[in-house]
């Protein structure tokens, strides 16, 4: 059966010098692609943090397959979550959760 | 691929800080760095750099920022420093400096103020003329991070979009670099060619201008640097006794 929304998950390295919550990184994000792609451009992306780890600054996010690009760079873009500097990279990104952990 | 970043603006005074900014470099995945270097600089501090980055394996190339006021400035600048440097940048502060920067082949790098609309020059007659003396169009990242949301935002993508469909019109190669001076200001090489996608330059040009152009152009210097260079494809491999 096929999927009819192609999904990439993306791992993410939040660098941060205080830890912040799931909840702080998720408003960031999807804050950031509104911000810079508008309402419309956010509905299509999709975006779901699936997985945080807090210790770890390490978070699973999915995005549609088509938005991708648009996502990487909302989250360059990005200089702070809530008001405290900070940097998110893209470690990997895949199609699926399990190739992803496999990286 | 080889990730190069021509300017990453580790600073010069505070070696500490500096190394912690080569580091994350290295972590991010840059091969090779460029880093301004005052035209003052001591051998001694330029040869602790090249210690700190080779530690963190990377390679470190000097970079002089050139902020010429006049033609003239600028020419004497390239004349006492040129062989002093693997990379000469040139941030263009007038038209007529511009003009002299894009037809001076010993000018790697144009650089323009990037928040004052006023100061930018790239338009195709520069094109033109940079293309005729290989000089590439550098674009700092830094400055994308650091501007304001909003109006100033939406103008600087406005530019950026129409400079770099002039350069690929014309040829000129462009060059992504950091201009990072902090940490958290440093961004994957991927995350910058996805930066590029909001001034609708294609992936592979943007993937370019972070390995191919940047590597060429230091690959270039560290030739016309070397001792045996003569010309370009002309070099000295084995000097011959007089009879």
């Amino acid at each position: 059966m096929t999927r009819i929304v192609r999904r990439r998950y993306l791992a993410l390295k939040i660098d941060c010098d205080v830890s912040v919550d799931s909840k702080a990184v998720s408003d960031a994000i999807w804050n950031a692609v509104v911000r810079l792609f508008g309402e419309v451009g956010a509905s299509q992306a999709g975006l779901y943090l699936v997985k945080y780890d807090e210790n770890k600054s390490y978070a699973v996010l999915r995005c549609s397959h088509k938005a991708l690009p648009m996502v990487r760079a909302a989250i360059a873009l990005l200089t702070r979550i809530g008001d405290k500097p900070a940097a998110i990279h893209v470690l990997r990104v895949s199609g699926t959760l399990k190739a992803l952990d496999r990286k | 691929m080889k990730f190069v970043d021509l300017h990453l603006c580790a600073p010069w005074t505070d070696l500490e800080k500096a190394k912690y900014l080569i580091a994350k470099s290295a972590e991010l995945g840059y091969n090779q760095i460029g880093v301004p270097i005052p035209a003052s600089a001591e051998e001694k501090t330029v040869n602790k750099f090249r210690q700190v980055s080779m530690e963190n394996g990377l390679d470190l190339v000097t970079r002089l920022d050139l902020v010429p006021k006049t033609p003239g400035e600028l020419l004497a600048g390239l004349r006492k420093f040129r062989r002093k440097f693997e990379v000469v940048s040139v941030l263009c502060s007038s038209k007529a400096v511009a003009r002299q920067a894009a037809k001076d082949r010993r000018v790697d790098l144009l650089s323009f103020h990037l928040h004052d609309p006023k100061k930018r020059f790239f338009d195709r007659a520069e094109a033109e003329v940079a293309l005729a003396s290989s000089v590439a169009l550098e674009i700092d990242m830094t400055q994308l991070l650091d501007i304001p949301e909003g109006y100033s935002r939406v103008g600087l993508f406005t530019r950026l979009q129409r400079e770099t469909a002039t350069a690929k019109s014309f040829n000129v190669p462009i060059v992504f670099s950091s201009g990072a001076s902090q940490p958290l200001l440093l961004r994957k090489p991927h995350d910058y060619a996805a930066l590029t996608c909001l001034f609708t330059l294609e992936t592979s040009l943007a993937l370019e201008g972070l390995t191919a152009n940047p590597a060429g152009i230091v690959e270039r210097n560290r030739e016309k640097l070397s001792s045996g260079y003569v010309a370009p494809g002309i070099r000295v491999v084995k000097e011959t006794r007089k009879l």
